[in-house]
């Protein structure tokens, strides 16, 4: 599908989980075109706001993003300088959590059980679980309208393969959006991507956005 | 020796051959370039890697294979990927034998302050809370006092990481344990009296009879 109309379809005030870690692994120009088509009121759940101008830094800076659900802003100081002069709503989630919560939603779960932040500011508001002697925190499954993601190889079906490092958030959010949108370094045709190698199914993808 | 160096040097003895370890930004990455001769040290990178090999050389960076700042590093032969639930599936599940983390603060009985200064400094907890939480053992990595004042407190005033205890804490003064949830010193730096630290150090500190000198070279 060309790279306009799949945005196209994103809503203004849409949820979008957005793969990449520091911009590795985002699709860039799926993020660009979003800025381009005046997305607005989004709420972005994303590992890191990236930095400005780069990734989701570029929907950051363009005042895109409504709410933001993230575990590390530390390299983004306009990000911080939203969050606190209450331009942005930012809530901030351990990695791990955050990554288990997206899997618990994309996995049929009611959620996850984790010693992660027991003790912390993190525990606020959260529901604390005894098992065999431990306390765990209840977090709660997190899902979106939208996944966008980076991909090294994509075949014309839909299966997916990532590269190094950027396959991270990718595969989880893969599961926990309602629509998939893929951007793919490389679309190759069917049977190129060996069965043991595919590391997301081309069920769950919906659109494989064009190269050029 | 400047500090920086005598905190990595030392922790770099911490490790063991085999061992899979996650090493937090400043500091503790430091700790790479100290690894003893013929030993293997798996180091993982919680943006998906294990295998982190050195900055590669100029015109040698690939674009997807970073380290958790983005930054372009290498992966040594044996190096694998993967995405960011089995990451953390590594930090929390206990599979990570040691953690070398940055601190703000460390109260007396072990406990960790490092992801935030409330009004100031807000960069989100990124992977810390889980690896405190979770790596088999933690040791923090950090200059004994800011600007002066203590760093190992009697309380943290600082909002915690995690409630569990670390197990070293390693300065440019001295070697810091928390057995039975007591600071304890375990070694002082080459020139450093046992004065020196308590001098530095607002927790209660216990003090062994002998308190040997770290070894380094």
């Amino acid at each position: 599908m060309a790279l306009e109309e799949a945005v196209a379809q994103i809503p203004d005030g849409a949820s979008l989980m957005i793969g990449g870690f520091m911009g590795v692994g985002t699709p860039h120009r799926v993020v660009g075109e979003l800025v381009r088509q005046g997305k607005k009121d989004l709420t972005v759940i994303a590992n890191d706001s990236a930095m400005p101008g780069v990734g989701i830094g570029k929907l950051v800076t363009a005042g895109r993003v409504r709410k933001l659900v993230a575990s590390h802003i530390g390299l983004n100081p306009e990000t911080q300088q939203k969050m606190l002069a209450g331009a942005m709503d930012v809530e901030l989630v351990p990695q791990g959590t955050l990554i288990e919560r997206i899997r618990a939603a994309g996995f049929g779960l009611g959620g996850v059980l984790t010693a992660t932040g027991v003790g912390t500011e993190v525990e606020t508001g959260k529901r604390k679980i005894d098992v065999e002697g431990r306390t765990y925190l209840l977090e709660t499954p997190l899902r979106a309208d939208f996944a966008l993601i980076e991909a090294f190889l994509a075949d014309y079906l839909g299966n997916l393969t990532y590269a190094l490092t950027a396959r991270n958030f990718n595969p989880v959010i893969a599961m926990a959006a309602t629509t998939v949108i893929v951007e793919a370094e490389h679309i190759v045709p069917v049977g190129m991507i060996p069965p043991d190698n595919v590391m997301t199914p081309a069920p769950l993808v919906d659109y494989v956005v064009a190269n050029a | 020796m400047d500090a920086q160096t005598v905190i990595a040097k030392r922790i770099a003895q911490e490790l063991r051959d085999g061992m899979l370890v996650n090493l937090g930004i400043g500091i503790p990455t430091m700790v790479a370039n100290f690894v003893p001769p013929g030993m293997h040290i798996f180091f993982q990178s919680e943006n998906g890697l294990i295998g982190t090999g050195p900055i590669p050389e100029q015109g040698m960076a690939h674009a997807r294979l970073t380290d958790a700042a983005g930054r372009p590093v290498s992966a040594i032969p044996g190096a694998c990927t993967f995405d960011s639930a089995m990451s953390f599936g590594l930090i929390r599940g206990g599979h990570v034998d040691m953690t070398v983390l940055g601190g703000l603060q460390v109260d007396q009985e072990g406990k960790l302050a490092n992801w935030t200064i409330p009004g100031k400094m807000v960069p989100g907890m990124g992977g810390a809370m889980d690896l405190v939480t979770g790596a088999r053992r933690v040791v923090i990595a950090m200059q004994h006092t800011a600007k002066g004042k203590p760093k190992i407190m009697r309380r943290c005033t600082l909002p915690l990481t995690s409630v569990r205890r670390v197990d070293l804490v390693v300065t440019e003064l001295a070697v810091i344990a928390f057995p039975e949830g007591r600071a304890t010193l375990v070694e002082t730096a080459p020139g450093v009296t046992v004065q020196d630290v308590q001098a530095a150090t607002e927790a209660e500190l216990a003090i062994p009879a002998r308190v040997p000198v770290m070894q380094i070279s």
